[in-house]
């Protein structure tokens, strides 16, 4: 693999106790300082490990997230969009190339990633465990799941670990040209006939509350938070980003002549980004459902088994083809040396 | 937009062009099914680059189709509100994906014969099908090369996969010699040196399929008998299936803009 010539964190780590506090605490400044981490640097195993899961996770759930997706690229409603949509899937696929690259840079290699994966031990958004069940899901996919992983990801720009950070500069570019994608969907849809403007409605009642789970448990419940804010890999708080989150979405939905399908959506005054009637503050939500979020990350989404099932499926029919990618490329290696 | 299928003035211009946009537009969708099922990452990507390309030009076509018929026609009704039997692809198109083995062979059959056919139509009369072409024949020798190296891999690389991609040779032979046709239709667009008669490419695409094979290690099958119909709307099982998945949500939703 690419990543062997990288320093390993088991050869590389074993330092005397004072001297890893050394390491531990110039690592920390060059952190504070805004320094970027790059991948021979010495780093803490815990930052690795982090990093790892994360990003491995976040190629994970754009393999899977080209599923839904998928699901509707033979049954576009027209040339233009069937051609937009499976750019758009393939943009995921090399979002997933890219951060298992990005990945690999701290000893992992994608084979073993891959396979965390199938096995059920890596996880992946939650978001992708939801069905896409008519025309209208590639609209609010785009305008929605996009638009709340663009608030995750613009942060992310900045991630300390410098290859995760050059790799979250590109995905952001294609990813806010998804949801404006996403979005001119919706527009379509909403000056359509009122059948349309009825399943984008439909779209918007089953995304809204999914996607603002998406931004993950409320700030006091979150596992790794601290830590890695401390290591500037996280700039924002869930709760903070899926605020301005809300923000955004709430004009946007006004413009499509959508309704949230939230009872307690109400907007409070105070310092905030969001207006209305001119006055500064801040939308706010109803109560999210945190079970049905819990559920799904169990394994009991509408989807899961499904999705799983197919990318393992893939994985097991692709096999000969591997194998013998595989055995030519021997054959080729052993004749060029008898040559 | 009506609900029941369009009609087409298939004057010989409209025919020659639905013709060969149908052709791009059909396979160009068989490769979008493939998206999540790929054998490895990279591949999905390749396959829905390929599917891109061939229905970027499937566009095109329809385009200077409905310029060509004026009859109110556009690229979408063309693709949408055709019934099978309005379809004038090649057989080869439409049939299934089957195994990798089996798509990368159909690709490798069909862009073996588009290569040299585009580069021959950048010589056209017409500017328009003379420029689709320029753009065409790039992207049709990269499928070439993709498809060549895939179906050589394959052939020569364990047991398994030699038997499957011969297998897939031999179903998908009999969809090869459709491609060198050329009807009265398409004669008198010949004769005017707006199009070019396919027929003589046949002894550049023997050559180059049979050098993938042989580096393929796999053979040529003895059967010559070929199917056809495909030109004149009389198209296998597998076309109303894929139509009736493709077509759903215009023909669900009838006037529909999207």
């Amino acid at each position: 693999m690419y990543t062997q010539g990288l320093s390993n964190p088991d050869t590389a780590a074993p330092a005397k106790a004072a001297e890893g506090a050394g390491l531990a605490a110039r690592f920390q400044e060059r952190v504070d300082a805004e320094e970027r981490i790059e991948a021979n640097d010495w780093m803490p195993d815990a930052y690795r490990r982090t990093l790892t899961r994360q990003i491995s996770q976040h190629a994970h759930s754009e393999i899977i997230g080209m599923l839904p997706e998928g699901n509707w690229v033979t049954r576009a409603p027209t040339l233009r969009r069937k051609a937009t949509l499976l750019a758009k899937v393939q943009d995921e696929a090399g979002h997933g190339l890219y951060l298992y690259a990005a990945a690999e840079t701290l000893g992992r290699s994608r084979e073993e990633m891959f396979d965390d994966l199938l096995s059920g031990k890596a996880k992946y958004s939650s978001i992708f465990n939801y069905p896409t069940l008519t025309w209208a899901d590639m609209g609010a996919i785009g305008w929605l799941v996009d638009g709340a992983a663009i608030m995750n990801q613009i942060p992310l720009c900045r991630c300390s670990y410098g290859p995760y950070a050059r790799a979250m500069i590109r995905v952001c570019k294609e990813e806010s040209f998804h949801q404006r994608q996403g979005y001119e969907i919706m527009v379509a849809l909403c000056r359509g006939t009122p059948e349309q403007k009825a399943m984008a409605q439909d779209a918007l009642n089953r995304w809204y509350w999914p996607c603002l789970m998406m931004f993950g448990p409320p700030d006091g419940d979150s596992t790794h938070s601290d830590q890695s804010t401390r290591w500037k890999i996280k700039r924002f708080s869930n709760d903070e980003l899926r605020q301005k989150f809300l923000d955004a979405l709430v004009p946007q939905t006004e413009f499509l002549g959508l309704t949230l399908p939230d009872a307690d959506l109400r907007f409070e005054l105070g310092e905030g980004d969001a207006t209305k009637d001119g006055a500064r503050g801040h939308w706010r939500h109803g109560s999210i459902n945190w079970d049905e979020f819990r559920q799904v990350l169990a394994g009991n989404g509408p989807c899961n088994r499904e999705r799983i099932a197919a990318r393992r499926r893939a994985h097991k029919e692709g096999a000969w083809v591997r194998e013998a990618a595989a055995a030519y490329a021997a054959k080729q290696a052993k004749q060029k040396l008898a040559a | 937009m009506a609900t029941t299928s369009i009609q087409v003035n298939e004057t010989p211009l409209v025919l020659y062009l639905l013709r060969r946009a149908d052709d791009a537009l059909i396979l160009g969708h068989r490769l979008s099914e493939w998206i999540g099922l790929g054998p490895i990452l990279e591949e999905e990507m390749a396959l829905g680059n390929i599917g891109l390309d061939l229905i970027g030009q499937a566009r095109s076509l329809y385009a200077y189709a409905a310029e060509a018929e004026a009859a109110g026609n556009d690229e979408d009704t063309f693709a949408y509100l055709r019934d099978a039997p309005q379809y004038r692809n090649l057989l080869l198109a439409e049939q299934p994906n089957g195994d990798f083995g089996q798509t990368m062979v159909r690709q490798l059959f069909y862009s073996a014969f588009a290569d040299p056919y585009w580069r021959a139509m950048t010589a056209s009369g017409d500017a328009t099908l003379a420029a689709v072409a320029a753009k065409s024949e790039k992207e049709s020798a990269y499928h070439l090369r993709h498809s060549s190296e895939w179906v050589i891999r394959l052939g020569d690389g364990t047991q398994e996969s030699h038997a499957r991609v011969q297998e897939a040779v031999d179903v998908l032979w009999p969809y090869t010699g459709e491609m060198f046709e050329c009807d009265a239709a398409e004669r008198t667009l010949a004769d005017g040196r707006t199009v070019i008669d396919p027929a003589p490419l046949r002894d550049a695409w023997d050559g180059t399929i049979g050098a993938v094979l042989s580096r393929a290690t796999l053979t040529l099958p003895q059967n010559g008998w070929m199917q056809s119909g495909g030109r004149t709307g009389r198209h296998s099982e597998h076309l109303g299936h894929l139509l009736s998945t493709m077509q759903h949500v215009q023909r669900t939703y009838p006037g529909a803009a999207w």
